[in-house]
């Protein structure tokens, strides 16, 4: 379970986020909405450690990880996918996925020029266990084509993918659906399912299609301006009017509507 | 006669290609698969000349020198002391975005070439290191010495080549060029994004140190006209721009074919008359232009584009 308390973080004059206090609990799927511009983003990266806050701290299962740097996050289980996709757009899909395994002797300098040897055995499970997520994924045939020739939403299956070769805890999706057509959006939300069910994989969603949060999310947060607006089932959410002003500004809509 | 002078013309061609090959394959190693823009690579390559000619001349005029050791023990020192210097700047500069760290390169090149020229109790300044040794110089005379060098050479590119080949299959590669293709999602991954970035800045410098090293044996004497950086820095981009960033063998043979351009051409201008001849290398440099306009135009990736290592060895079908 990963838990905010007061966190706050300002670039320069502008605070992107204020007090934010909410939790991830374990084994759900918690959704985080809002409007653009409220801080979803920068809460994200501050729990994925790629921002530091400015004050306020992050616990994953009690442990404070508040200035854990990001490289180290993924060994604690915590790993995220990106808004925009982060492939590594010149090596090919299959090594997208096996730079992701656990790597840690063959990523010894000294082992990689005069001890090869020694990996090959860590080699083959990250090859298989990379062919195993791309064909849980349905993208095995794609195996050797090179990772920026993918369309848009390969490339976040392909990040989803990246995020499965360990054994992850807590997975952060950052709009895991922006710029996804339908169909693959709901085969996307469908794995997310599965990992869930199957795995009890926690995740937390930064998404704007409420429908689709609605679907997936167990328990959703709503920041606005900075800071959390309120937590809470999606039902409840959506009878929230705070929640409805903030999304759509307000009364404008329940004019059109009159 | 004419045989024998062309067949040592390809000799001393394919010496100093050789040299070239192995700054080159030590750029593949920071830009190609780390994405390291060194643009201060004529800093190492004199700091390795310099400490192999120190180490291992015979005599000194007026600097310190004149140990007397052998050619190992020299390349052995340039490895060290290029190593630890590319780990300081490492330290510093590595992580930088690309075009900053091209800066910081050329600015630290031209400290280290300033230090060369005006330090002269340690590099005899603009006069330069003279008495260097040639490996293997007590055996082997004349002509035969010239065969014996070209070998020696080659034996360090394939030695560059084969460390270059099994870093860029490892586990340790991979990595490498998931940071170079996208740093915040490598972090995301776990990988220690400044450890590995230092470490392949050090191994580029120790690489293109001996390639200096190699070149101070191959002249016997260097002073820093040698270290210009439009002889190392700018030739060797060419070359690997052309030969194909991201393969050892496009490294390699863009150093063949630069040089072949650079060194021929040599040659042609000869014979122009002689008020042409005054511009001869301005000439030249328009040619290797050219040349990496048509390389590009027609190879985008260079000759020899990247290839992602085979992984065969890991199906099983």
């Amino acid at each position: 379970m990963i838990q905010l308390e007061n966190v706050s973080k300002r670039f320069g004059g502008l605070t992107a986020v204020h007090n934010c206090s909410f939790s991830i609990p374990t084994g759900q799927i918690t959704g985080v909405i809002g409007p653009n511009g409220a801080g979803k983003t920068t809460v994200f990266n501050m729990i994925a450690g790629l921002l530091q806050p400015s004050s306020g701290q992050i616990f994953l299962d009690g442990e404070d990880i508040t200035s854990l740097p990001a490289h180290k996050r993924q060994s604690k289980g915590l790993y995220r996918t990106f808004q925009l996709a982060h492939e590594f757009s010149r090596m090919t899909v299959v090594e997208n996925l096996m730079v992701a395994a656990d790597s840690s002797i063959g990523e010894n300098v000294f082992n990689a020029i005069f001890r090869p040897s020694i990996f090959q055995k860590h080699e083959h499970a990250a090859y298989d266990k990379a062919m195993e997520t791309l064909r849980f994924l349905e993208i095995e045939k794609l195996q050797d084509e090179l990772a920026g020739n993918l369309s848009g939403g390969q490339k976040k299956l392909l990040e989803l993918g990246r995020t499965l070769m360990q054994t992850p805890k807590v997975i952060l999706l950052d709009e895991i659906g922006a710029g996804v057509n339908r169909s693959l959006l709901s085969k996307i939300a469908v794995k997310i399912q599965q990992l869930n069910d199957d795995f009890g994989y926690t995740f937390c969603l930064i998404e704007h299609d409420l429908d689709y949060v609605s679907r997936l999310c167990d328990e959703v947060v709503v920041l606005a301006q900075a800071t959390v607006l309120t937590t809470g089932t999606i039902d409840k959410i959506k009878r929230d009017e705070r929640v409805v002003e903030a999304y759509f500004g307000g009364g404008k809509y329940e004019g059109a509507h009159a | 006669m004419e045989l024998s002078g062309l067949f040592f013309y390809f000799v001393s061609f394919l010496t100093m290609a050789g040299i070239y090959a192995v700054i080159c394959l030590a750029l593949n190693i920071q830009w190609g698969f780390g994405g390291l823009f060194n643009a201060g690579i004529a800093g190492f390559y004199a700091i390795g000349a310099y400490s192999a000619a120190i180490i291992t001349s015979t005599a000194a005029s007026n600097n310190v020198g004149g140990f007397q050791q052998s050619i190992f023990v020299g390349m052995a020192v340039a490895a060290v002391i290029a190593g630890l210097v590319g780990w300081g700047i490492a330290r510093l500069c590595v992580s930088l975005k690309s075009d900053y760290l091209a800066m910081a390169t050329i600015g630290i090149a031209e400290i280290i070439r300033l230090i060369i020229v005006n330090e002269e109790w340690l590099t005899n300044g603009s006069l330069g290191v003279s008495n260097i040794p040639r490996p293997f110089e007590g055996v082997f005379k004349g002509q035969t010495a010239e065969i014996v060098f070209v070998l020696f050479v080659w034996m360090i590119v394939l030695l560059t080549y084969f460390i270059s080949h099994r870093l860029h299959k490892s586990p340790w590669g991979r990595a490498l060029r998931a940071i170079r293709d996208n740093e915040d999602a490598a972090e995301s991954i776990g990988k220690d994004t400044h450890s590995f970035r230092t470490q392949t800045f050090v191994i580029g410098a120790i690489f293109m140190a001996l390639a200096g090293a190699l070149s101070a044996h191959y002249f016997k004497y260097f002073s820093p006209d040698a270290t210009e950086p439009i002889l190392i820095t700018f030739l060797a981009w060419v070359m690997l721009i052309a030969g194909g960033s991201g393969n050892n063998k496009g490294a390699i043979a863009g150093a063949l074919i630069v040089w072949a351009i650079w060194s021929m051409t040599e040659i042609l201008t000869g014979f122009l008359p002689s008020e042409w001849a005054t511009r001869s290398s301005y000439m030249r440099m328009l040619l290797i232009g050219l040349f990496l306009q048509f390389v590009l135009q027609r190879y985008r990736s260079g000759l020899l584009p990247e290839r992602a290592p085979k992984l065969d060895k890991l199906r099983r079908s």
